[in-house]
């Protein structure tokens, strides 16, 4: 109880500074008119969020500075070193290329632009897995449990910066591998999906009737129950079909999830379908008599590039998460190839040892923050996307 | 009045089609097993007259039609089938599974869906007001720093996956700062703190997710609202911003608010399946996934359903809800 | 109270809007003063900065906007450097606002008597039932039908012109020394507008407030101002009282608004009774999901002739495009095409019927497809009916922009988005010229365009019919463009043909009871127009009370 005691006191503490901040600020003569105005129409929270956020910034600090907080000062460097880089990116885009990419970077926030910088980082390294690796994901060196840090003092071995598992694979490697398997999977699953989905969402937009009626009654049942759950029962039964074949459980699990997902992809293309047949461009290509490929792919679709791009940037994180979260409970891509969630599950255990090899502590949470990076990522971008096509509105 | 109850009336028929729905297509699923449980549970070594006489037992030789409405008549009188796992097999034949033997599924479950709704009520009740204030403060103070901060930190929470989150506060609250326990060990006998303290750490992982979700959701639903001319003639008519939230803004945001947490904790449904395997919670998802990896195929179709049949009733509530928050049709013409 | 006495005086203002992410101006040091009882028109275009102008009269900037600099006192109070109360408590008590879309300016989920009596309250003008006694007596002054029952419904039971009235009430609540006009007819009927202009005026006069009257309709406002100010693109044009504004503008863009309304053609001589219409409308009868809405429709259009078919919202006309495209399925009677009777569905046409029948739309925004260009857009239905191909239908192209008098070298390349609402709408009749077709269906063509435009694209349709003799089908509901375009006039009333017959015809009485109202419904550019108009018919037989006993009748 004692904690509670301790917030609320701390709670009524800032309300009453942030109160007293406003107080002073209002007695103040301030050299500049504005000012004045500012705090003389200053909400009461506004007040009290200024002195919020000067205790915020004063507990981050003291806490990189204590000695045991490792952790924390990773995380905070590796904060900076983000928001540095992706600064770097937006004002190297600013100037560099054709006038419309820098029209592009100029209105771009610094959270997009983080976002496609970590994009494009990753692009490289799932792409070019088998040149940056250093060794393969199933080559097996005598060397096991090796620590990270490369110290041979400690454990570690500078062949091995990060160390080898229980069979002796260098898990650099893999994770590098672990992004082009769990990166590569999720895009073709994602793309399959909206191939699926896409196609049945603009013929029953266009079709209307008895078919948008059918296909909708079909996909309502098939998001009644939960994906996760969905594609856990659909897995079980796929792995009884697949028997020892471990490849075949992994196509099993992308064309499963790809059905899955494209019930979203149908719901949004029906959905962005349908408000552009109501347009009168369409009603007059209808009346001229044109056919149902051209409504789709010449009037239709290119209306539809924008949504459908932005839902592509969430449907691939949320595939990507859900393999992830299949992978991590022990169904979902299969060893020996390397993947982030399987590695997460695998690691799990050395999270135990932070208090005195914090190294290895991190190695699960490199895994976990790795796909948590790209999600990140993908998903400020789309953010973006989506403000920028609404407009000005908010 | 009369026309809402109709349309409540017609949501709550759609609303039982859809179970029906789904338990026909759970059942089909399973049905599209190789072979058949008789095999699966023996395996491949057995001999033919031992499949046979499993057959017998479960009943298989009869069509799928008489199978479906015999399990869906057992389930509507609470009796989910025999666990594989659990099942005895010399005493197979005799057992009364109606009456929650020792491997009923339904004895399995009832416990652990116990676990399952306080945890999921432990994350609700800390989650749900927590969200929709900062929710309404983001969408008040929109533009602002707190906006801004409170955008980027939920957004990178609903991107994260579960077990990232679980782990990071793992490492904070249980491994460097020795506070919670990282393992819910819970059992029957606990005292409620103490069921509370170990369930905290798993609460807390599925407050970030689903608080991020909620949040954003409610700041949308707000600025929505806030952006309608009636809400523009209110402070034009000189009205205190106070009185212009509470009477204005309010009434209006009910429909959109209770939406937003119905659909939440629609979504704590399978936050959940992830999270008690981190924490090894003895809930319903970590009953599920361990009988998936062991294809143990009554609890499997089970835990589906009590799954999906949750699911459907948390979007039903909020589909009602947001019809009786509607002005237009609480009072029509 | 002495009404030379100044109430709102704004100097040199500029806003700015934000657009891009930079500021731009919206309003360019434009300044406006007022005095006690007075009534000020601001009319201007689209984007003129009207309804931004008259916001900042109460001190008030959207959301995107800020007043960047000036000044605007109310009573000698300086409204910009004023602190939140300050301003509160002017607001709803001494400035009040009506807002252009009545419906969506109430909040829904209370009554509107509620709503009516919150500003008296909250600023202790008077307490809860005091205020609802007077809402209920501001009922009656309106003329609001059922005045002791009506504020407690709720907003959605009450029809539009019924709650642009209640709105207006409801600035009234404070007894306010102004108040701000924001389109408040913009939404509604010509029917129903004339009954709202009327109460509106009434009560302003009867209490004798300061209002600003925005609005793009010159007649409109010369039945409610004393003084009228144009805008235009955020400058201000002139400012004179209303009676020298209308007889003597000074300025060339003031003249040239003027002049629109005095467009209109020869009618041609009917055409001959064995003479083979182009279309004929058989006895056509139709419903949306089993709701009639086209009862028994008959009529006809003859080569190079056009036939206004004009109604109010719901009336119909658009259904009867719908049945003539086969869009809509008649329940009864057909569609002929030179005597040939067209299958009901599209589908079931051949592309030569499809070809000989074309529409232009109301909104060219939706009617252009944004992704194309108009090189695309006008090309396809030349290569489809045509089966022209590269150079021969570049040149047909090229040849369709020159007639719709726009640069082919210039607008060829162009997207939808680079042209001005003129221009599209040039585009969606060269689309529908590229079919070449004998028959055109104007659906409410010039409705959403300023009126200087409108003109421009009323007289090249005008012209086109001349050199090609097509045959215009005109739906509309502004009886200006009937009048100026028109050789037969359909007058068409809840799916049903009220009366037809030749456009002289039809503008001399007698008339139909309905034509009549309708007619005498539209505002004219005389300042006397609406008290002229009252007293002939009397203020309990005008808008909705008027249709009303017509339907008891």
């Amino acid at each position: 109880m004692d904690i509670f005691l301790w917030y609320l006191f701390w709670a009524v503490a800032i309300g009453i500074f942030g109160w007293v901040f406003r107080f002073t600020g209002r007695k103040v003569q301030w050299p500049s008119d504005r000012l004045n105005v500012y705090f003389r129409d200053m909400p009461l929270m506004v007040g009290i969020g200024f002195v919020f956020g000067l205790v915020i910034l004063y507990v981050v600090f003291h806490y990189y500075f204590i000695d045991k907080s490792t952790f924390f000062r990773w995380a905070v460097q590796g904060f900076l070193i983000f928001a540095i880089a992706s600064w770097l990116f937006l004002t190297l885009g600013k100037h560099v290329g054709t006038q419309a990419t820098r029209k592009v970077f100029r209105q771009m926030p610094l959270t997009a632009s983080f976002g496609i910088l970590i994009i494009i980082i990753y692009a490289i390294l799932s792409v070019f897995a088998g040149v940056i690796a250093p060794y393969g994901q199933e080559e097996i060196f005598e060397k096991i449990n090796v620590l990270p840090g490369g110290d041979p003092a400690l454990g570690g071995d500078p062949r091995f910066p990060l160390g080898t598992d229980q069979l002796g694979r260098d898990l650099l490697s893999r994770l590098i591998y672990g992004g082009q398997n769990t990166v590569g999977i999720a895009f073709i699953t994602t793309i399959l999906a909206f191939l699926i989905g896409a196609t049945f969402g603009f013929l029953a937009a266009t079709l209307s009737g008895w078919f948008d009626q059918a296909v909708s009654r079909v996909v309502d049942a098939l998001m009644a129950i939960p994906q996760l759950i969905f594609a856990l029962l659909l897995l079980t039964i796929a792995t009884a079909w697949a028997g020892s074949n471990k490849e075949l459980i992994t196509v099993y699990m992308v064309v499963i999830i790809a059905v899955l997902d494209s019930t979203r992809v149908f719901r949004l293309a029906r959905a962005v379908g349908f408000n552009i047949v109501v347009m009168d461009y369409i009603e007059a290509a209808k009346l001229r008599g044109e056919n149902l490929s051209y409504l789709i792919f010449r009037e239709i679709l290119p209306n539809a590039y924008a949504p459908l791009l932005a839902e592509f940037g969430l449907r691939f994180c949320f595939v990507f998460l859900t393999i992830a979260a299949l992978s991590f409970l022990g169904i979902g891509i299969q060893p020996p190839l390397a993947d982030w969630g399987t590695m997460v599950r695998d690691l799990a255990q050395f999270i135990n040892f932070a208090q005195f090899s914090p190294h290895t502590a991190a190695l699960p949470l490199m895994a976990a923050g790795a796909i948590a990076l790209l999600t990140v990522a993908v998903n400020f971008v789309v953010d973006w996307m989506l403000h920028k096509s609404s407009g000005l509105k908010d | 009045m009369k026309a809402v109850v109709l349309i409540i009336l017609n949501r709550l028929a759609l609303g039982v089609v859809t179970l029906f729905a789904v338990s026909v297509l759970i059942f089909a699923a399973v049905n599209m097993l190789p072979g058949d449980f008789a095999q699966a549970i023996l395996g491949q070594g057995a001999t033919e007259e031992a499949i046979e006489a499993i057959r017998e037992d479960l009943g298989l030789n009869k069509n799928a039609i008489v199978r479906y409405t015999d399990w869906l008549g057992g389930i509507l009188k609470g009796d989910f089938g025999v666990s594989f796992a659990q099942a005895n097999f010399s005493s197979f034949a005799g057992e009364d599974t109606s009456k929650g033997g020792i491997g009923s599924v339904a004895a399995q479950l009832e416990p652990r869906f116990k676990n399952t709704l306080f945890l999921a009520g432990v994350a609700a009740i800390i989650a749900v007001p927590l969200s929709l204030i900062l929710g309404i403060m983001a969408a008040l103070y929109r533009n602002s720093i707190f906006d801004r901060f409170v955008n980027i930190s939920t957004l990178s929470s609903i991107s994260s996956p579960e077990f990232f989150l679980a782990y990071v506060l793992i490492l904070f609250l249980a491994v460097l700062n020795p506070i919670l326990p990282s393992l819910s060990n819970i059992y029957a006998e606990m005292t409620f703190p103490d069921r509370l303290h170990k369930t905290l750490l798993p609460a807390l992982t599925l407050t970030l997710v689903v608080m991020a979700h909620m949040m954003r959701m409610t700041r949308a639903a707000i600025i929505n609202l806030l952006a309608s001319p009636y809400i523009e003639m209110a402070r034009l008519k000189g009205l205190k911003p106070a009185r212009v939230i509470i009477f204005h803004a309010l009434p209006n945001a009910l429909a959109p608010i209770i939406n937003v947490i119905a659909l939440n904790l629609a979504y704590l449904v399978t936050g959940v399946v992830v999270v008690e395997v981190v924490f090894v919670y003895p809930g319903i998802g970590q009953l599920f996934v361990d009988s998936v990896k062991i294809r143990d195929i009554p609890v499997v179709q089970a835990c589906c359903l009590v799954f999906a049949a949750a699911y459907i009733l948390l979007n039903l509530t909020a589909d009602i809800f947001s019809i009786l928050s509607n002005p237009r049709l609480r009072h029509p013409k | 109270m002495n009404n030379d006495q100044l109430l709102v005086k704004i100097e040199k203002i500029v806003i700015q809007g934000v657009s891009d992410e930079q500021w731009l101006p919206i309003i360019n040091s434009v300044d406006l003063h007022l005095n006690r009882g007075e009534v000020l028109g601001l009319i201007g275009e689209s984007g003129a900065g009207k309804s931004t102008l008259g916001l900042a009269a109460m001190g008030f900037a959207r959301d995107g906007c800020r007043i960047s600099s000036g000044t605007v006192k109310f009573d000698g109070i300086d409204l910009i450097s004023a602190d939140a109360q300050t301003k509160r408590s002017l607001l709803g008590s001494r400035i009040a606002y009506v807002a252009q879309s009545a419906a969506a300016s109430f909040n829904p989920a209370h009554k509107i008597i509620n709503q009516h009596t919150e500003a008296p309250i909250q600023h202790g003008v008077s307490g809860r039932s005091e205020s609802e006694k007077d809402a209920i007596e501001l009922y009656h002054r309106l003329r609001l039908p059922t005045p002791d029952e009506i504020g407690f419904r709720y907003p959605h039971q009450v029809s539009g012109g019924q709650l642009q009235r209640a709105m207006t009430a409801m600035a009234m609540s404070c007894r306010p020394d102004l108040i701000i006009f924001d389109e408040p007819t913009t939404a509604l009927d010509v029917t129903t507008q004339i009954e709202v202009l009327a109460a509106i005026r009434d009560i302003v006069k009867q209490f004798n407030t300061a209002a600003i009257y925005i609005t793009h309709d010159l007649a409109v406002v010369a039945q409610m101002a004393d003084r009228i100010k144009v805008l235009l693109k955020g400058d201000e044009v002139e400012e004179s009282d209303t009676d020298s504004m209308l007889k003597n503008p000074q300025k060339d863009y003031t003249k040239s608004l003027w002049a629109v309304r005095s467009f209109t053609r020869e009618e041609k001589p009917l055409a001959s009774k064995e003479e083979m219409p182009v279309v004929r409308v058989r006895n056509v009868t139709a419903a949306y999901a089993k709701i009639p809405v086209l009862h028994n429709v008959s009529f006809d259009i003859h080569a190079s002739r056009t036939v206004a078919v004009v109604g109010e919202s719901g009336s119909g006309k658009s259904t009867v495009a719908r049945c003539i495209t086969g869009l809509l399925k008649p329940s009864e009677g057909a569609i002929e095409f030179d005597g040939v009777p067209l299958p009901a569905d599209y589908r079931q046409r051949t592309v030569e019927q499809l070809k000989q029948a074309q529409m232009i739309y109301q909104m060219a925004d939706t009617a252009l497809n944004p992704r194309k260009r108009i090189r695309e857009i006008i090309g396809r239905p030349v290569e489809f009916y045509l089966g022209l191909r590269g150079r021969k239908k570049e040149e047909r192209v090229r040849e369709l922009l020159d007639q719709i008098e726009l640069d082919p070298d210039k607008f060829i390349d162009r997207l939808p988005s680079e042209l001005s609402g003129g221009q599209k709408q040039r585009i969606g009749i060269a689309r529908a010229l590229a079919a070449d077709p004998k028959f055109i269906i104007c659906d409410e063509v010039t409705s959403a365009l300023d009126q200087l435009v409108a003109e421009g694209i009323l007289k090249l349709l005008a012209r086109l019919q001349d050199s090609l003799g097509l045959a215009y089908m005109f739906i509309t509901h502004d009886l200006a463009t009937v009048r100026a375009i028109s050789d037969e006039v359909v007058v068409m009333k809840d799916g049903r043909v009220v009366e037809a017959g030749g456009k002289t015809e039809m503008f001399t009485p007698p008339h139909h009871e309905y034509t009549s109202l309708l007619l005498s419904s539209v505002p004219e550019m005389d300042p006397n127009w609406l008290t002229e108009l009252l007293e002939q018919r009397g203020v309990d037989n005008i808008g909705d009370a008027a249709i009303d006993r017509m339907n008891q009748a």
